[in-house]
């Protein structure tokens, strides 16, 4: 066989393979649509479910998922973002770095099932939060740490040094440079980490199981200490242990949809919000 | 006055600096020349603690701004570079518009009066010679300047918080030869206020520019005279051979 024909060969199995990668996305996105889109009304995104959840909507568990989002970023955000610009920004490259480097990693590699057990171990428990929103988007919130730390990171190593030289030439701070030039600069990048994040809580069903998730509770939370139904966990309730798991099929494809379009919309306003700043920055 | 006395640097194991003593009077221009790697940028360097941020630097001797030595326990740093304001080699405008490029340096310093700030950048944005050219732009992007733009306009930055030197690392070598002459002409005319250092790797740009040179190589500094002396008659024979061309 010559050369060119081994390469049509090697580049024609390569291009089945990357475009199977859209056939995988595409057929689950279209079985998800073509079984869900039946049971979504206006109706199932408003009310609370019914008849043993076979029948009403999943409002509650929508608004739940909608809670844990903004409470796990609300602590994951500034925790992640300040410890990056340590470890880029002031700490220089000694030992304890190079520690924090290698946890963060592992922190992301430990199974969310095992973030489950700590958060109501330490939460719950411990700190007497309850089955509640505020232990459910604190478990979430670690869950998400290393991923908005490693971003925030590259972000602030993707910045030229020549913008740091040039404040710090003017007499600012490094806190200011931080400030000023370089959280700015790195803004956009970030929101990149928001974006993998929120897709990540608002689809975890692990970490929620103990710490906050509730099996039926048809009415709003009115605090953090209050419990919620969250999409993920409705859906596995619907699947495995309804009172009648036929009926609640399409109920169950319905709920799927919502959080596959949920998340998809979350991530849509966010580059959409990137784009904005990219363009004022010019 | 800058004095700087006995000065050896060093990076790491390496021997950046040997034993350079050297004074630079108010108001003059000094102008640094040398093979790449003398040294010379890291001399300028010294002036406002720029070297400080490098790891693993040491540095031993004697660096004084009138009189004072900079490199003092009690020195803030900070203030120290608001009085020795640098340019640098490739224009760095921060990603902002070309008003908040001149008004940063005022901000981080604290100033917060509207018409202050105002006529702040504006007067130095005219003593970089820039105002004309971007007086109807300011709140664009200072990325939509042209290069020799963006370098007047990091000089202009530097000029706004009023420092009392100013430091050159090789601030036309990425510009054009019109751009270049702008920079230029701007340097005579900054010298009636300002006390400036410039290092440049351009012969004729020191000759034309500076009142003193020195010849840096390997880290010594071989000659350090009045310009039109050094270039007419110059006393060692590395600064001949360098002069005209015969290496670096």
């Amino acid at each position: 066989m010559n050369k060119r024909t081994s390469q049509r060969i090697a580049f024609g199995i390569f291009r089945i393979l990357g475009i199977s990668v859209v056939g995988i996305l595409v057929g689950i996105l279209g079985f998800i649509v073509y079984h869900g889109v039946g049971a979504v009304s206006w109706e199932f995104l408003t009310t609370a479910p019914s008849d043993g959840m076979t029948a009403g909507g999943i409002f509650p568990a929508i608004v739940g998922t909608l809670c844990l989002v903004a409470g796990s970023l609300t602590i994951a955000v500034p925790l992640g973002v300040m410890s990056a610009i340590y470890t880029t920004e002031y700490a220089g490259n000694g030992r304890v770095i190079r520690l924090i480097r290698i946890m963060t990693n592992n922190l992301s590699g430990i199974p969310s099932i095992i973030f489950g057990l700590f958060g109501m171990a330490l939460f719950v428990n411990r700190l007497g939060f309850g089955d509640s929103i505020l232990a459910g988007s604190c478990t979430l919130g670690l869950l998400v740490l290393p991923v908005v730390i490693r971003t925030t990171e590259e972000a602030l190593k993707a910045i030229p040094d020549a913008f740091r030289t040039g404040s710090l030439a003017l007499g600012a701070t490094r806190l200011q440079t931080v400030g000023r030039i370089l959280l700015p600069a790195a803004f956009p990048n970030i929101i990149t980490g928001l974006i993998l994040s929120v897709g990540r809580v608002a689809g975890e069903t692990a970490p929620i199981l103990f710490t906050v998730a509730a099996y039926f509770l048809p009415r709003l939370p009115e605090s953090v200490f209050d419990q919620v139904m969250a999409l993920p966990y409705h859906l596995y309730v619907i699947v495995t242990s309804g009172t009648d798991l036929e009926a609640a099929r399409p109920v169950a494809y319905g709920t799927a949809l919502v959080l596959i379009v949920l998340v998809l919309f979350m991530n849509l306003l966010a580059s959409f919000f990137r784009k904005i700043l990219d363009a004022k920055k010019g | 006055m800058i004095e700087a006395k006995n000065i050896d640097f060093y990076y790491g194991d390496f021997h950046a600096l040997k034993n350079i003593s050297m004074k630079m009077e108010a108001h003059t221009v000094t102008a640094f020349i040398g093979p790449s790697g003398c040294g010379k940028s890291t001399f300028l360097r010294l002036f406002n603690r720029m070297n400080d941020l490098i790891d693993a630097t040491r540095l031993t001797g004697e660096c004084r701004i009138d009189g004072a030595d900079i490199y003092h326990k009690s020195v803030d740093v900070d203030e120290l570079r608001k009085k020795v304001g640098m340019v640098f080699q490739k224009p760095n405008p921060f990603p902002k518009s070309v008003f908040e490029n001149v008004a940063y340096g005022l901000r981080v310093g604290g100033m917060t009066d509207k018409n202050r700030i105002r006529q702040r950048v504006e007067a130095a944005l005219t003593g970089a010679a820039l105002w004309d050219e971007v007086k109807d732009k300011l709140k664009k992007s200072a990325f939509e300047l042209s290069g020799g733009q963006q370098q007047r306009l990091c000089i202009a930055r530097a000029l706004a918080i009023s420092p009392a030197i100013l430091l050159m690392d090789e601030p036309a070598s990425a510009l054009d030869p019109v751009s270049t002459s702008k920079i230029e002409d701007l340097i005579h005319v900054l010298k009636k206020e300002y006390t400036l250092v410039i290092v440049t790797h351009n012969m004729q740009q020191a000759a034309r520019v500076s009142d003193k040179t020195g010849f840096f190589m390997l880290g010594e500094l071989v000659e350090f005279s009045d310009t039109k002396k050094m270039f007419l008659n110059p006393e060692k024979e590395e600064t001949q051979n360098y002069l005209t061309g015969r290496f670096g």
